[in-house]
């Protein structure tokens, strides 16, 4: 376990280092001197300096990533140049928008995945599984992009259900009830999402697991089909799950991003198009490495957790 | 989007798919149907159809009618004709950022599953540390600074983000068929790698390929979508569809028939790609690719 761990950790140090080494070089495929396309052709000295002293752009460049490396271990992303606030506190802004509408959605889509997957698993190929199936496979090729625009068309626009349109978010210190209801389209359509996938993997792997020997066995000594369900045959079938939300994280975040963007809630999602489209490129590049960080960190909890729910794995 | 549904390739090959499964008449149905759409997209100027920029503001928002058979758009041009021009984007995307992951990942993908050894070990290490980089964000990222956008770059970026995952894949596939009986016997009878690997492997392992790369076309096309939702792909006045329903957005509640048709345009060419791809693989009964 230790062991497995140990190397698994290794190798989240060295896609951390790529990562950054990415998120540095962005800046670079900049048409022209960074500065003056960050700045623009009015920018002051005293802000030429700053990013100068930010970027390390007087240096060659690979001593430029190891000042901007030395910036962001110090947690300093830079300045937006655009509203003058730092990149992390732009972001610490942004991400509990994200988190929460993740959170929410993936509370949904676990709800409604393990139930109707079991129902399927225990009769494969029955009008059901059959329905379920097919209406999986449609939502997989509708793009979360096209399902809020449905969504938004329909709830509040056509039936007129208030706070769920463009531009209804607010902030969940100020009234939480409103507050859920603005996010609930977006958190409904990345659950979509995330319960086409799940739903397909846990049922599948489900059908494989009950062809089992031990399954035989406790149907032999007689278990209710819904304790064998439950307490032998779902856990096992759990890795394939977590892996598949593991997986998952990463474009769930980015069509979080779309999502977001329709309904205008300053997520990191809009926070980022808003940057791309203003040139805000700091703030960019910042978004960015966080969330590249983010998912990687996430992907190696879920690893973590796998190992605990199935520790075979760790000691193959 | 980038890589839920190649991650759910990937995850249904592990599915046992029923021996053999005839193809289907809806199999036919969904091939004429991306015949078509192809078709339509070569052949877009030849047709008789009206210019997707002309903007005609005697006809603003009209829904669907004799004249305009999908309606107008808020600027009066042809949804429809936008709608065939716009299939040109999102095919030209989905296709060229596919053969450059398969021209890259496929080729380094038998060849490490082939030779085994350091060569394999280190490839592997690091498709797996590149694979770990959320592709989208990545996607996102170098397009927002790689300016200005063009649809070539949209290509090359995107291909370049695919190559982990087709490697993975073909890599996985030709590990199953490498050690079976008859790989050895032309080894033993002293036939070239080069011949192995074009004689006795590709033909084993060319229906997850090409089925792999269907899914991987809608995968991309949908990302493409995304990104011109996010107007980040091709510049305006030239539809897409991501950016025909990016545009239909803002005028949601005048003219509904603006976000529907693209929509229904791109989610029925997804379907029929998706189905394509998933049938071809059961027809062939890939049970013994483990993933």
């Amino acid at each position: 376990m230790l062991r497995y761990l140990t190397k698994r950790l290794m190798l989240l140090v060295g896609i951390v280092f790529v990562i950054s080494v990415g998120s540095f070089y962005l800046i670079h495929l900049l048409p022209g001197n960074p500065a003056t396309v960050i700045l623009g052709f009015g920018a002051t000295p005293e802000a030429k300096a700053i990013l100068y002293k930010q970027l390390g752009l007087s240096k060659p460049i690979y001593l430029q990533y190891f000042v901007w490396l030395g910036n962001i271990m110090r947690g300093n992303l830079g300045i937006s140049f655009i509203s003058q606030t730092t990149v992390a506190s732009v972001i610490r802004s942004a991400l509990p928008i994200d988190a929460e509408i993740i959170v929410i959605s993936q509370i949904m889509a676990f709800a409604a995945a393990i139930p109707t997957a079991m129902r399927s698993a225990r009769k494969p190929d029955g009008i059901l599984d059959r329905v379920l199936g097919a209406t999986s496979f449609t939502l997989l090729s509708i793009p979360p992009y096209i399902l809020i625009v449905v969504l938004v068309l329909f709830i509040s626009l056509k039936l007129g259900v208030s706070a769920t349109g463009p531009s209804a978010y607010v902030p969940f210190a100020t009234d939480w009830i409103t507050n859920l209801e603005s996010l609930s389209l977006p958190a409904f359509t990345l659950a979509t999402v995330s319960y086409v996938i799940y739903y397909r993997v846990l049922r599948s792997d489900l059908i494989a697991t009950l062809q089992e020997e031990f399954i035989t066995m406790a149907r032999s000594k007689g278990i209710s089909q819904r304790r064998i369900m439950w307490r032998h045959a779902f856990r096992p079938s759990s890795v394939a799950l977590l892996g598949a939300a593991s997986v998952n994280i990463g474009s769930l975040l980015a069509a979080g991003f779309v999502v977001q963007y329709l309904l205008q809630i300053p997520g990191l999602g809009y926070t980022l198009i808003l940057a791309i489209n203003e040139s805000d490129f700091l703030v960019v590049q910042g978004i960015v490495l966080t969330v590249s960080v983010l998912v990687v960190a996430i992907n190696f909890f879920f690893d973590f957790v796998i190992n605990i729910v199935d520790p075979r794995i760790s000691r193959e | 989007m980038s890589n839920f549904s190649l991650e759910e390739a990937a995850l249904m090959m592990v599915e046992k798919p029923e021996k053999g499964e005839p193809l289907g008449l809806f199999f036919w149905i969904c091939v004429f149907w991306i015949g078509l759409n192809v078709f339509g997209a070569i052949f877009a100027n030849l047709l008789p159809l009206p210019n997707p920029l002309y903007e005609n503001f005697n006809a603003i928002n009209i829904g669907p009618g004799l004249h305009h058979i999908f309606g107008t758009d808020d600027l009066g041009r042809d949804i429809f004709s936008r709608i065939v021009y716009g299939s040109r984007v999102s095919i030209t995307v989905g296709i060229g950022a596919i053969v450059i992951g398969f021209g890259i990942g496929a080729p380094l993908g038998m060849l490490a599953a082939y030779r085994r050894g350091r060569f394999d070990a280190i490839l592997t290490t690091v498709m797996y540390v590149l694979l770990a980089f959320p592709a989208i964000i990545a996607t996102i990222a170098v397009l927002s600074f790689w300016t200005p956008r063009s649809m070539f770059k949209i290509i090359v970026v995107i291909g370049i983000a695919s190559i982990p995952l087709v490697y993975r894949v073909i890599r996985t596939a030709t590990l199953s068929v490498a050690t079976k009986d008859y790989v050895i016997a032309a080894k033993v009878q002293g036939a070239t790698d080069r011949r192995i690997l074009m004689k006795e492997l590709l033909p084993n392992i060319a229906p997850i390929a090409v089925s792999f790369f269907l899914i991987g076309v809608a995968t991309v096309i949908t990302l493409e979508g995304a990104l011109a939702f996010l107007g980040l792909s091709v510049n305006p006045p030239t539809p897409s569809w991501g950016n025909m329903i990016n545009e239909a957005r803002t005028v949601l509640s005048q003219n509904v028939w603006l976000a529907f048709f693209p929509s229904l345009a791109l989610c029925l060419f997804l379907i029929a790609l998706n189905f394509i791809g998933d049938r071809i693989r059961s027809h062939f009964d890939v049970t013994e690719v483990k993933l």
